[in-house]
């Protein structure tokens, strides 16, 4: 090469065409990893690229993102953040700039997940996602639980064995979903839906077994974030490990450390049941037997009753009391009839002596006059028939005269000495 | 009274609900109002409550389904061979 060869003229844009095939043909610009600050951070919404520059304590370096690579990042850019970025270097040949052209970019020290993860849970906590208050409770016995998980795998063996260890009257049904990779959200949040929609389930139990970030990541998604909050079945959220934390255990109503651990908190234990269920038995028996015991005493009292004690005493005391009754019954019916007896003897008596027999005995008789006995000679007149009848038969006589004044008694004996003779 | 219910079909009683009715009829004995034959009743509702309780924890295989999709691309749920 000769030094004094004079330099060709050229024109501003031939010299940055210069430039720019230099920059374009060096290798270790066409792809370059830079650390640095990110300031001058502007997302431009309409075209959706991304301007900034890049800097150190020394230096600075302006860069692009356009929309295509933008829209990959799994993190908000913002101002002050110390990124990793990918891309190569080449010259805006208009203004004569060069520039980083990034297809890549990822947080300096927290790992870009990482990084997303902070923002996604801080987004929904402040949206209250995470709020207690709307946090459904976990039902006591549930008899239709549904598990969203892989179909192989170490969880699903755990959560159905736990199961039918603590509480087989459960029945379970498994939506079998990827757990990791791009199609696992949209899948995991189908199942949550279908769940819902068909009302499959009293309670569900969402998870995977243990993994790294990204392994674990479709739990970190807002989908699923939003699916789990939006479930009317309260879930159970079991993903990975006691130490892993996913956005899915801060929405879901109830975080288990581990699959298994969700099975245990998703279902009693059929033993404590048991136990529970003898203690109400002997309680009601107990209950029970406090009433009928009260009601035993009561009736004691009553029994403690003499007549209650001895009821043939009873018996025999009212045998006595009958037949002290019936001797007195018998007793004043007997003296009755002595009464009646002796009545009946004396009126006999009285009865003798008052027969008219006993009268004519002694030497009167007595007139009947048409079958009726005479007291009186008023009702006699002359010519009347009188029958005459004495202790010893009887005679037939007419009344030749009667009188009213008593004459005699001989008169009366000469009368009948007279018809006699007539 | 509402304890003197008709007898209710235990047989598809759920679980949680045997449960709470068992725990109503605990809470009435205790409250010591009913009349002997009403506790009675009551105690031989529980028996029967406990019983049916028991018969469904005693139910020894779990029943598992895994959710296929059908050619109409819907899910039904098939047996699961235990895992």
């Amino acid at each position: 090469m000769n030094q004094t060869v004079a330099p060709e003229t050229l024109s501003v844009s031939q010299l940055n065409a210069v430039i720019k095939a230099v920059l374009d043909t060096e290798p270790l610009l066409s792809h370059v990893m830079v650390r640095g600050e990110l300031s001058n951070f502007k997302h431009h919404i309409q075209s959706g690229h991304l301007y900034m520059t890049l800097k150190d304590e020394k230096s600075s370096i302006r860069a692009v993102m356009f929309a295509s690579s933008a829209k990959k990042l799994t993190f908000r850019p913002e101002n002050g953040m110390k990124v990793i970025v990918e891309g190569r270097v080449a010259v805006f040949e208009r203004d004569g700039q060069y520039q980083l052209y990034l297809t890549g970019m990822q947080p300096d020290g927290l790992g870009a997940l990482h990084l997303a993860f902070e923002q996604l849970k801080k987004k929904l906590e402040e949206e209250g996602l995470f709020d207690p208050a709307r946090k459904k409770p976990i039902p006591k016995t549930p008899l239709k639980i549904g598990v969203v998980t892989a179909s192989t795998g170490a969880a699903v063996r755990d959560i159905i064995h736990v199961l039918n260890r603590r509480f087989s009257a459960a029945k379970v049904l498994l939506y079998p979903v990827l757990v990791q990779g791009p199609e696992a959200a949209p899948m995991i949040v189908e199942a949550l839906a279908w769940f819902n929609r068909e009302q499959a389930a009293d309670l569900l139990i969402v998870g995977r077994g243990g993994g790294s970030l990204e392994d674990l990541w479709a739990f970190n998604e807002e989908i699923v974030a939003r699916a789990i909050a939006e479930s009317k079945i309260p879930v159970i959220s079991a993903v990975g490990h006691e130490t892993d934390f996913t956005i899915a255990d801060f929405v879901a109503d109830l975080r288990a450390p581990t699959p298994s651990a969700a099975a245990e908190l998703a279902v009693p234990d059929s033993a404590a049941l048991r136990q529970r269920l003898e203690n109400v038995n002997r309680l009601m028996a107990d209950l029970l037997l406090r009433q009928t015991s009260a009601g035993r005493i009561q009736v004691q009292t009553l029994a403690g009753h003499r007549n209650m004690q001895t009821p043939l005493r009873y018996i025999e005391d009212c045998r006595l009391t009958i037949d002290s009754l019936i001797q007195r019954v018998y007793f004043s019916q007997r003296q009755k009839l002595d009464a009646a007896h002796r009545m009946l003897g004396l009126s006999a008596g009285k009865l003798e002596a008052l027969s008219p027999l006993s009268v004519l005995e002694r030497g009167f008789s007595i007139a009947f006059k048409e079958n009726k006995p005479v007291r009186s000679a008023e009702l006699l007149s002359p010519g009347d028939a009188l029958s005459l009848r004495f202790a010893k038969g009887g005679a037939e006589v007419l009344v030749t005269k009667t009188y009213l004044q008593s004459e005699s008694t001989e008169k009366g004996a000469k009368y009948d000495a007279d018809e006699k003779k007539a | 009274m509402t304890q003197t219910k008709k007898k209710p079909d235990l047989s598809d009683l759920e679980f949680e609900k045997a449960l709470q009715r068992l725990e109503e009829i605990v809470r009435t004995l205790e409250a010591n109002k009913t009349t002997l034959s009403e506790s009675l009743q009551l105690f031989e509702e529980g028996v029967k409550l406990t019983a049916h309780c028991n018969a469904l924890l005693d139910k020894a295989e779990q029943q598992v389904s895994m959710l296929v999709k059908g050619e109409d691309g819907t899910m039904k749920p098939a047996p699961m061979l235990p895992l």
